[in-house]
């Protein structure tokens, strides 16, 4: 099998990948980890031009807790985030859902904000992004801004960076001291993308209720969705039986899942608000511990 | 028309020896190792990213080498199923172990768990079972049913512990 052709760049600064990608444009793409654009290339599903390689950017290779935020630099690949005891201690919800992401061999090379901006709808990642509110910092010709995830997402592998601008690092939020998290998926094969993806961040008040709650889905549309009519039922409330029956309802309500090879959308739709009830109890139990593992 | 192809002088270090070969930008990896360097020992399965079988180590960490340009690769260092054993004469304890234990048929896929096991048994010398399903996860064998490449993976621990 062997890919189309392409003129490969290898540029060593964010300046000169910049250019490169201002130079050719549409005809170009981004080689961060290459996970999923190297299938891609290999089934010929994408054919560009040019390949913008932006492996030699060493400045691009860091994880880092400041301003309230864990900044993951383009070039962390998975295995990184996964092995990194900031991760574990300050963003154990990202830890636990990059665990999720392919096996080994993919997590060493592929990386957590190429596969932000590759922007498949049932990745693990974009899903984490949506649920702390994070954002991604881009730099272009012009220089350079964050794009919340609400505005970066558009459709389906589609986002609103422009074909001139570089992602160069992914920011999450620290979500609140003592904040219970889960992460549940259902898959074929371990390993495999997820049918639905569920993340869950919950605080909980002295006596068991819920402060503030979030859910954040993967694999349930075009995009990572955050049912907010759910999140706005659980304040306040315990986690009964019934309290997440209409949780679960809320959920179903919010997404539109597609039927595919691997599950229909009735499956998923239904997977989605089971899974957002074991996730809201687990979050729950670790909050109850004070946000402990 | 189509597009151009850019061709690239890399020098790449496999199981210990220094390469250098000029490579078109889109030659894979995987057919790097086979088709320039003759190291056919790396098997090319799905070619996808999906079944592991060409699995090597890019200093020192397991990758998919379908998933990698050679050109990627220049100023790394790679080793292959070929850098496995000491010599000519003795194999590899894990290739023992795979040996002994039955951890293969066919042995397509063998390269590829050898490489992976490789580095896990590194990071973590005394695996559970459910730690040895999970690290051979990203590789298919399709004859064994995986009991026994289990059975191996374990056998492999015993003995580069006891080799220490």
């Amino acid at each position: 099998m062997k890919p189309p052709r392409f003129r490969y760049f290898a540029p060593t600064s964010v300046d000169e990948a910049v250019e490169l990608l201002s130079t050719h444009a549409d005809a170009a793409k981004v080689l961060a980890g290459g996970q999923s654009l190297v299938p891609m290339l290999n089934l010929r599903l994408a054919r560009p031009e040019v390949l913008v390689d932006i492996n030699r950017i060493e400045s691009l290779s860091y994880l880092r807790v400041e301003d309230g935020h864990l900044a993951v630099g383009a070039l962390a690949r998975h295995r990184m985030v996964e092995k990194a005891p900031e991760v574990a201690a300050r963003v154990p919800v990202l830890q636990e859902a990059v665990r999720h992401v392919g096996h080994v061999q993919i997590r060493n090379r592929g990386t957590v904000t190429g596969s932000i901006v590759h922007a498949d709808p049932s990745a693990e990642m974009p899903a984490v992004l949506a649920l702390l509110d994070g954002s991604v910092r881009v730099v272009g010709p012009s220089g350079t801004r964050d794009i919340p995830w609400q505005e970066l997402f558009l459709t389906y592998f589609t986002t609103t960076l422009g074909p001139d601008e570089l992602a160069v690092e992914t920011r999450f939020p620290l979500p609140p001291a003592g904040a219970g998290w889960s992460f549940m998926e259902v898959a074929r094969r371990h390993g495999d993308f997820a049918l639905v993806a569920v993340a869950a961040l919950v605080t909980a008040d002295e006596t068991g209720r819920v402060k503030e709650a979030r859910l954040s889905l993967a694999g349930v549309g075009g995009t990572p969705v955050r049912p907010e009519r759910a999140e706005a039922l659980l304040a306040g409330q315990a986690l009964e039986d019934d309290v997440l029956a209409a949780v679960a309802d809320a959920v179903r309500e919010a997404i539109e899942p597609e039927s595919d090879i691997h599950a229909s959308a009735e499956y998923r739709r239904h997977v989605a608000g089971v899974l957002a009830g074991r996730a809201l109890r687990a979050a729950m139990e670790r909050a109850r511990r004070g946000g402990e593992g | 028309m189509l597009p151009e192809s850019s061709r690239h002088r890399i020098r790449v270090t496999v199981n210990g020896q220094v390469y250098e070969r000029e490579v078109e930008a889109r030659l894979l990896l995987s057919d790097f190792l086979r088709y320039e360097l003759g190291l056919t020992g790396t098997h090319v399965g799905c070619e996808h990213g999906v079944c592991g079988a060409c699995t090597v180590q890019l200093d020192g960490q397991p990758v998919r080498s379908c998933l990698m340009f050679a050109v990627q690769a220049d100023g790394r260092e790679i080793r292959t199923v070929e850098g496995l054993a000491p010599d000519e004469e003795r194999l590899h304890p894990i290739q023992e172990a795979f040996w002994e234990a039955h951890g293969l048929q066919c042995g397509f896929c063998t390269p590829g768990f050898l490489m992976t096991v490789e580095a896990f048994l590194r990071e973590n010398p005394d695996p559970t079972d459910e730690e040895i399903r999970e690290a051979i996860s990203g590789n298919l064998c399709r004859c064994t049913g995986y009991v026994n490449i289990i059975k191996a993976v374990r056998l492999a621990a015993e003995k580069l512990r006891a080799g220490r």
